[in-house]
């Protein structure tokens, strides 16, 4: 399907597309996203793209107030507070996202577990120009 | 493939040093590493020539970061007059020390050396808390920084999925912060020497004396859930959940068994040494536990013939509440599930069944990075020996404790058991 190497440049390179995309192991089946050149299950490493739908829910997450400067940079502080999860994927796997759309102010309201699609975030402009992985509720 | 582990010939810890962790804005790793050596060395009892040191083990996560030095081993080989002997430093991020630990006992056990010095250091105050966030949060896989994730974030998230899966609450967290801060007080090398009830009064307290309105917490829970007293920093971690930023270093002398005796007639024999490697969040097994931790218990308990119920105490890594949760029950002292339960009954109290955290923890004692494996090995030294003043554990017949050490978002997990024979 695609001429990229399974690494986490061209997995970024896919978020920056707006995809979410995995590999699959030819010899075992074994999928994995972010994507890997060698099988971890049998050490095989001729692979496949596998496209992820998007969908899943939410496994933990905290909500983020005294946040790192890059995250400050984007205006996130003890006042306005951002949410950080790990969201299970349909497909089977796990990723660490952004969570969009959930007051960070009142975390005691939400509830692992939320289903969840993903959403792209395109942050800065020029040599910075970098896409997050984010979902928000479906 | 399946042998069991074992030591080539048995090794022993016969000394230990810790500069008392704080806030140094004058002091360096330097000052902060001899204050631990002249501490082990006063510690030795039948005295120690530093000629006798073959080589350094020294762990440090990222002065590189926090100060702009890297390459600490021949710095501080230097410092205490070991060179040209070889000096070596080992990087897990907080648990460096321990790997130093560990590499120094193979280094004796091989029988290529008899006499080893090993520990940590760790210089993190000359940068501001966002700084140091940032820098701990190099120990992170990227896709967690890319989420925005801290480390405190880390475990926040990681408590809730402990709390939706077993229905432990902030409230079960509480119970740890108040046993450290009750441990704490009972140790002067503890950063925060003071319990939660030391600290409620000092405030109200202060509020007098200013004029301003007079806070109305009764219990130190209802401190804990004041938002202003207690503002959360990756909810549902809050200020006290965390541990603080720290400078200090720690070291260990070991030896031998066959000449520890030159040494002291009370030496301190590694039982049973484990290391694990974990995975990101993403990736973890599970979100409720560490794999690392549980492998390197299975290591350190098959090394050692020990059982979880034979360890008697322990030194866990928290470098949250909810990460000693999490250790307590990874290092089979209870199931999974049950460890909140067993922590609201009192067990893992100074006068529990399993006593964790008896310098009061990374939260209470602090947190150099690179200084805290072998830090949590000096408790295990300080109370085998007898040593631990107002906090020693009431066992007369205390013969057997356990250390836990974890390095980025459960990376590296070490578990070590010391035993007095």
């Amino acid at each position: 399907m695609e001429e990229r190497p399974f690494n986490d440049n061209s997995y970024q390179q896919f978020l920056n597309e707006e995809k979410l995309m995995g590999s699959k192991c030819k010899a075992c089946g074994a999928v994995s996203v972010p994507p890997r050149p060698l099988c971890s299950k049998c050490y095989n490493t001729t692979m496949e793209w596998v496209p992820f739908r998007g969908i899943g829910k939410l496994a933990a997450f905290t909500s983020v107030f005294v946040g790192p400067p890059y995250m400050v940079k984007e205006g996130y502080n003890r006042k306005h507070p951002y949410i950080a999860g790990v969201v299970e994927l349909e497909e089977g796997g796990r990723m660490d996202a952004r969570i969009e759309g959930m007051d960070a102010t009142r975390p005691e309201l939400i509830k692992v577990g939320t289903p969840l699609i993903v959403t792209y975030l395109h942050r800065d402009e020029g040599i910075e120009k970098k896409t997050f992985l984010a979902f928000k509720p479906i | 493939m399946g042998n069991k582990h074992n030591l080539a010939r048995g090794v022993t810890v016969v000394g230990a040093g810790m500069s008392k962790f704080g806030i140094y804005k004058d002091r360096n790793s330097k000052d902060f590493f001899i204050e631990a050596f002249q501490d082990m060395r006063a510690s030795v009892d039948k005295g120690l020539d530093p000629r006798d040191i073959e080589a350094l083990y020294i762990g440090n996560f990222s002065n590189d970061f926090f100060v702009h030095q890297a390459h600490w081993g021949p710095i501080l080989a230097e410092l205490i007059g070991h060179t040209p002997k070889p000096a070596t430093r080992t990087e897990g991020a907080c648990a460096s020390s321990a790997l130093a630990f560990r590499e120094g006992v193979f280094a004796i056990a091989s029988g290529f050396y008899d006499v080893v010095l090993v520990g940590g250091a760790e210089d993190m105050s000359k940068r501001n808390t966002e700084e140091v966030t940032e820098g701990l949060a190099m120990a992170s896989v990227s896709y967690e920084r890319d989420a925005g994730f801290t480390f405190p974030g880390v475990f926040g998230a990681l408590a809730t999925a402990y709390f939706h899966k077993y229905g432990a609450t902030r409230e079960d967290l509480m119970n740890i912060t108040i046993k450290s801060h009750n441990n704490a007080s009972l140790n002067p090398r503890a950063q925060f020497n003071m319990t939660i009830r030391d600290m409620m009064n000092a405030k109200i307290e202060k509020c007098k004396v200013r004029g301003e309105p007079v806070p109305t917490w009764k219990t130190e829970k209802e401190f804990l859930s004041d938002p202003v007293a207690n503002p959360p920093v990756a909810w549902p971690m809050h200020l006290f959940d965390c541990c603080p930023i720290s400078d200090g270093a720690s070291c260990m002398l070991l030896v031998a068994e066959d000449i520890a005796h030159n040494f002291t007639d009370k030496p301190l024999y590694v039982a049973g040494l484990g290391q694990g490697s974990g995975r990101g969040l993403h990736a973890a097994e599970g979100l409720t536990y560490f794999e690392a931790t549980r492998y390197a218990a299975q290591e350190a308990y098959e090394m050692s013939g020990l059982k979880p119920e034979d360890i008697q105490f322990a030194e866990v890594h928290d470098c949250f509440s909810m990460a000693e949760l999490i250790h307590i029950e990874d290092m089979g002292f209870f199931k999974p599930g049950e460890g909140y339960k067993a922590i609201a009954e009192g067990q893992t109290r100074l006068n529990g069944s399993k006593p964790i955290n008896t310098s009061g923890g990374l939260k209470c004692k602090g947190h150099p990075v690179g200084a805290t494996g072998v830090g949590q090995l000096y408790e295990v030294w300080k109370q085998l020996r007898g040593e631990a003043g107002a906090r020693q554990i009431p066992n007369k017949n205390l013969r057997v404790g356990a250390t836990q050490n974890l390095g980025g978002t459960g990376g590296t997990c070490t578990m070590t058991i010391l035993e007095r024979r």
